[in-house]
């Protein structure tokens, strides 16, 4: 019983969406689906919060490792949904009603936390890619196999085709040679090596997600469901 | 008033090929003929993993991906889970899933205890293990990572969809040792898990993992269902490249000009049945 009610509702809203794809008027069907799901996301959102709230809390009375960071989170969380909910620092856009203007307004505090604080931190982190590329690259492009050695031949030629650097070198090259220039080899291993290969791979997942899709559907799997 | 998108009859015509060739093989199997399905040595390493975190005395990671129950790959991951679960319980392992959304959340608890169940080890099971982080992509990674780095999983899995982050979280695991499985439907970020990880699954690989798992012939069936949407693929591909190259070579062909029309703009387009 536990798992057979969430694979029916799994079952009747992916049918339902399946017959609106090909069938105009249930495209109401479709967007009323959305819409639930929308609704139980947001309950959903409730949950999450709660559950981390809770956790962090157990982690900071127990004194448990880390617990500072805990802290921090904590103390994060509250005061940003605090400063939202209460709309700290936004100019009404009605004088007869204190609680009207964006809650995102520019000058606001949940505005000034989202740009100064929030999005430091995150393209802190989103920069911090840039030298894991390095040194898996580092790793990836060793020279310890043939296989290795044709991967680092054919980075050498694409890092090399898209920087100035590469178009000046082989600048010599006469313009009915053009596909031998590292700009132009860079384009033939891209668009038609790299794109086959991807090729392939989508058709692969592509139909990996339509028989999952069934297999939900008809209810053969149902390990994500739990047991009975 | 419309009762049918013409436009979209081959998709239809397509995917009723597809789905049946699914269920045509699920119902040959589960009738007793004998499939040989490849070995994938991804999903055979899981034991090796979980094994390896057993002896060393450290916990099992697994992120479940960024995207939310109503995404396959999601589902697809929750699967793997499942089976992580079991040999996790078997061995008693310590088994940690920091999830970035809460129904995923719910979902892997579910999972997970009913593995935790099926290996007749029920009271093991905690749901303190299995928590919500955050829905942010990058705040996620920096609290997978800051994880990684200060208890030292001794097997890092991904399964399920990742994005920009699958670099960071994969090199974090190689810099600390782990022994690291990897499974998205992100073709662009397979180069990355395939570069940092011991074994990726590719594409495929990650939604045949249930059935692999599993060995229930009637999720096996759906493998074979797949390699003749595969078929199709390939003949209408083959066909394709033909068409299209003929037609180039004879460019005053009006049999081979409606061909390719028909096949890009009708079959594979949104010109209806033609």
């Amino acid at each position: 019983m536990k798992s057979n009610i969430p694979w029916l509702i799994a079952a009747v809203t992916g049918c339902t969406m399946i017959v609106a794809w090909f069938v105009p008027v249930a495209k109401d069907w479709r967007d009323e689906a959305g819409t639930w799901y929308e609704i139980l996301a947001a309950i959903a959102f409730v949950l999450g919060g709660a559950n981390l709230f809770t956790q962090h809390l157990q982690k900071i009375s127990a004194r448990r490792a880390g617990w500072g960071y805990s802290a921090v989170t904590l103390v994060a969380f509250v005061g940003t949904l605090v400063v939202g909910l209460l709309k700290v620092g936004v100019i009404p856009d009605d004088p007869n009603y204190p609680w009207s203007g964006y809650h995102q307004e520019e000058g606001s505090a949940l505005w000034w936390l989202f740009y100064y604080v929030y999005n430091p931190l995150t393209a802190a982190m989103f920069a911090l890619l840039a030298f894991y590329v390095a040194s898996a690259a580092f790793r990836a492009f060793r020279v310890k196999n043939a296989e290795a050695t044709l991967l680092l031949s054919t980075a050498f030629i694409v890092l090399l085709g898209r920087t100035y650097a590469g178009a000046w070198l082989t600048s010599p090259v006469p313009d009915e040679y053009s596909a031998l220039t590292f700009p132009g080899l860079t384009a033939i291993i891209l668009g038609v090596f790299n794109t086959a290969g991807q090729r392939a791979i989508m058709i692969g997942i592509a139909l990996g997600v339509a028989a999952t899709s069934l297999k939900v559907l008809l209810g053969v799997d149902r390990s994500y469901l739990g047991s009975d | 008033m419309q009762w049918f998108d013409r436009s979209r009859a081959w998709f239809g015509v397509i995917l009723l090929l597809v789905c049946g060739g699914v269920v045509i093989f699920t119902e040959l199997v589960k009738s007793g003929r004998n499939l040989h399905i490849r070995e994938i040595a991804g999903l055979k390493a899981i034991e090796e993993a979980v094994g390896r975190a057993t002896e060393m005395g450290r916990p099992c990671l697994f992120v479940p991906g960024l995207q939310d129950m109503n995404e396959i790959p999601t589902v697809a991951g929750i699967s793997v889970l499942s089976h992580v679960a079991r040999i996790a319980a078997e061995y008693d392992a310590t088994i940690e899933v920091p999830t970035s959304r809460s129904l995923v959340m719910t979902a892997a608890r579910e999972t997970v205890q009913a593995a935790y169940f099926s290996a007749g080890r029920a009271d093991a099971y905690s749901d303190d293990r299995i928590y919500y982080v955050t829905e942010e992509q990058f705040p996620y990674v920096a609290y997978l990572t800051g994880y990684m780095v200060r208890e030292k999983p001794a097997a890092c899995f991904y399964a399920g969809t990742f994005f920009a982050e699958s670099l960071i979280l994969a090199e974090t695991g190689n810099s600390i040792g782990a022994i690291q499985i990897a499974g998205t439907s992100e073709a662009s970020q397979l180069p990355f898990f395939v570069a940092a990880c011991d074994y990726t699954l590719i594409g495929e690989e990650l939604f045949a993992a249930s059935a692999y798992l599993s060995h229930e012939p009637h999720q096996l069936g759906s493998l074979k269902g797949q390699d003749a949407g595969k078929l199709l693929a390939a003949v209408l591909l083959a066909a394709g490249s033909l068409i299209a190259t003929a037609a180039a070579l004879m460019p005053n062909s009006h049999a081979l000009a409606m061909a390719l029309h028909f096949l890009k703009d009708n079959l594979l387009g949104k010109g209806g049945p033609g």
